[in-house]
């Protein structure tokens, strides 16, 4: 078994109340549990978490940067989903 | 004369500081950065703990001497910390089961003493217990993972506790100090916390297929001031830098 | 891969840099450019896992109780910092175990400051007024380097590393305020440790074979003698302000210049010592082989029993 490494785990930190886990990094563990300490004492040691995400990195399926044109380029032409795409009258305040 | 919250805070805190500073050792050397990290923190958390224990323990004794000259400036005889936690690092699996023991007691002694009428040594003890949480956690998990891993580390882990076991029985130690500070409140009688001790320790052996070992026999005296041989070196390195210029600022 | 293809992908690259938008791991790139990346990204967390050793020297002899703690923390930064950036670089497809294996035969380096002992206490403040004084130099402009994954790690390292350097001058300065036998510990810290701090930006711009294309890639932002002007240039004044004296008959202000002249640097003492002869390389590479293989049992009883975990889960 010499030579077989512990797999690797994405680390996500949700850094405080309210806000959406973030990605920072990556660790070595041989389960779950121990992914989250690991995190914990790789990512948290300045109070930068109340919350850990740990995703064994092989379970990850990424978008192909070669298909973004044709996933990512057609929202760019739907301005009408955004507000400022509309005129309303300046008297009306804040909408 | 007798100062009794003075050698009651100075064994607690000697129990710090001499497995802070075992611990410290591994940094740098550990078996995965990961777990190099881990040891460390641990470590952090009780030379943390020592300090403030240290300081306290200087208050308490009222005679002009800071936490760092108690840290740094005793003599053998004059530290109180049990056998346990001068052993030796060994191997991982002895640094993990001589944590491990002493966590286990660590546990539900704060729990106690967090209700001390001392408000000093109850904040001390909340402090500490959350550190003592994350460290049983860990060291537990390696207790289960070393015992029911591989061959190897099934016989390296048993040894460990055959090593060390004899050593546990000392976190138990009371004598008149204790009796005394009991009856004002401010002691925890440790004789109350071996149920929880016991419990913990089976559970965890449990799920590492492990078991205490058979001989019943105990070795103690670190709380009386006598030591093992190896406690003189990890204090003269330790001291190295008090005693070679004594009287400076760093 | 058509070769029109090819051209298109390596020029959408080019483009990507020029406009200084990063590169991200599932990005086309260059194979010799993630090959430098690996080598650097890798050679920098190395250097911060061997760097633990010369500090770690001296935790357990550290004076008093908050100088015991920080220095504990600071090396376990080092420990923390290794890893972000093997994981950087592990986005690159390369592995930690096998990048590790790599600096353990020699094939890859690490910086050849951490070649040299510590031998007393003031040492632990040379190193971190100098040796993390050098590598903030060099480590700041990185925090805007091309590749994402390595910029990201950066940005951590620096906000983290702030406070080394400030300890170790904190230390400098309680020593040059203190005892004549203090005063000389410091001034002999700074002796031992000047020249090779300088040596840590690398060969001079003329013989570094590496240089100009990571520049081209902005994995590089500043050439070698850029950083280490700078780092001179940074460190006189705080070495006069507490009274020590840089070891360099040549150093001056050079008034035209605005910066400092300095002497010449040993270039035969790098050499060597990046090649392995320096006084702790045996020493050091030996200490992290054996924590490896000592570690091992216990890598392994961890996998063993994870696995033991998820068979009984899956029946």
């Amino acid at each position: 078994m010499a030579g077989k490494e512990w797999p690797l785990w994405e680390v996500f930190i949700r850094s405080k109340q309210g806000l959406n886990h973030k990605h920072v990094g990556s660790i070595h563990a041989a389960d779950a549990e121990m992914a989250v300490e690991n995190a914990r004492d790789v990512y948290t040691r300045r109070s930068e978490g109340i919350s850990i995400w740990v995703v064994e990195s092989s379970q990850v399926f990424a978008s192909d940067p070669a298909d973004s044109d044709a996933l990512f380029e057609p929202a760019n032409s739907k301005i009408y989903r955004h507000p400022t795409f509309y005129e309303v009258p300046d008297g009306v305040g804040h909408m | 004369m007798k100062n009794n919250l003075f050698t009651y805070t100075l064994r607690i805190a000697d129990d710090s500081l001499i497995l802070g500073q075992r611990l410290s050792e591994w940094c740098g050397h550990g078996p995965i950065i990961e777990e190099d990290i881990a040891l460390t923190n641990i470590a952090l958390d009780l030379i943390g703990q020592a300090t403030s224990l240290l300081e306290y323990a200087a208050v308490a004794e009222n005679k002009g001497r800071s936490a760092d000259d108690l840290a740094f400036l005793r003599f053998e005889n004059q530290y109180f910390n049990t056998q346990l936690v001068e052993q030796k690092n060994g191997d991982f699996a002895v640094t993990i089961v001589r944590q491990w023991i002493f966590d286990t007691f660590r546990l539900p002694f704060y729990e106690a003493l967090q209700h001390s009428s001392d408000k000093q040594l109850a904040a001390i003890a909340e402090k500490s217990l959350k550190e003592t949480k994350y460290h049983w956690k860990h060291s537990s998990e390696w207790i289960i993972r070393m015992g029911d891993g591989t061959e190897e580390s099934n016989k390296r882990v048993n040894d460990a506790l055959i090593l060390l076991w004899k050593f546990s029985d000392e976190l138990f130690y009371m004598d008149d100090v204790d009796k005394e500070l009991i009856s004002q409140g401010i002691a925890v009688d440790l004789e109350t916390l071996r149920p929880a001790f016991n419990e913990r320790i089976h559970y965890v052996l449990q799920q590492a297929t492990l078991q205490l070992p058979d001989s019943k026999w105990k070795l103690s005296g670190g709380r009386q001031g006598r030591h093992t041989e190896h406690f003189g070196h990890l204090i003269a390195e330790m001291q190295y830098m008090q005693r070679a210029y004594p009287n400076m600022e760093w | 891969m058509k070769e029109q293809n090819l051209a298109d992908l390596e020029a959408a690259f080019n483009e990507k840099l020029k406009q200084d938008i990063r590169i991200e791991p599932k990005d086309w790139m260059p194979d010799a450019y993630r090959k430098t990346l690996i080598r650097q990204i890798s050679q920098h967390a190395h250097s911060e896992i061997v760097g633990m050793l010369p500090e770690g020297n001296w935790i357990t002899r550290a004076p008093n109780l908050r100088r015991k703690a920080v220095l504990l923390a600071k090396v376990q930064d080092e420990a923390g910092h290794g890893q972000y950036l093997y994981s950087a670089m592990e986005t690159l497809g390369f592995s930690r175990e096998q990048s590790i294996d790599d600096m353990h035969t020699g094939k890859a380096k690490y910086s050849s400051i951490f070649n040299y002992p510590t031998l007393t206490w003031a040492d632990m403040g040379a190193v971190g007024w100098l040796v993390d004084g050098a590598a903030i130099m060099n480590q700041v402009p990185l925090c805007r380097t091309s590749y994402g994954p390595y910029a990201r790690a950066m940005v951590r390292i620096c906000k983290e590393e702030s406070f080394h350097q400030r300890q170790g001058y904190e230390i400098m300065c309680t020593l040059m305020k203190g005892s004549e036998d203090q005063k000389a510990m410091a001034q002999d810290a700074l002796n031992r440790f000047w020249w090779p701090a300088l040596m840590m930006f690398g060969p001079s711009d003329a013989e570094s074979t590496h240089t100009q294309q990571s520049i081209d890639w902005k994995i590089k932002r500043h050439t070698n003698d850029e950083l280490r002007q700078m780092f001179v240039d940074a460190s006189v004044p705080q070495a006069q302000l507490i009274g020590l004296t840089i070891p360099d008959p040549d150093l001056k202000w050079n008034e035209e210049r605005g910066h400092y002249d300095f002497g010449e640097i040993d270039w035969e003492e790098f050499k060597q010592v990046v090649s392995g002869n320096g006084p702790c390389n045996a020493e050091r590479i030996a200490a992290r082989v054996k924590a490896k293989e000592e570690g091992m049992w216990v890598r392994e009883a961890a996998m063993a029993y994870a696995e033991k975990k998820k068979a009984k889960k899956a029946s």
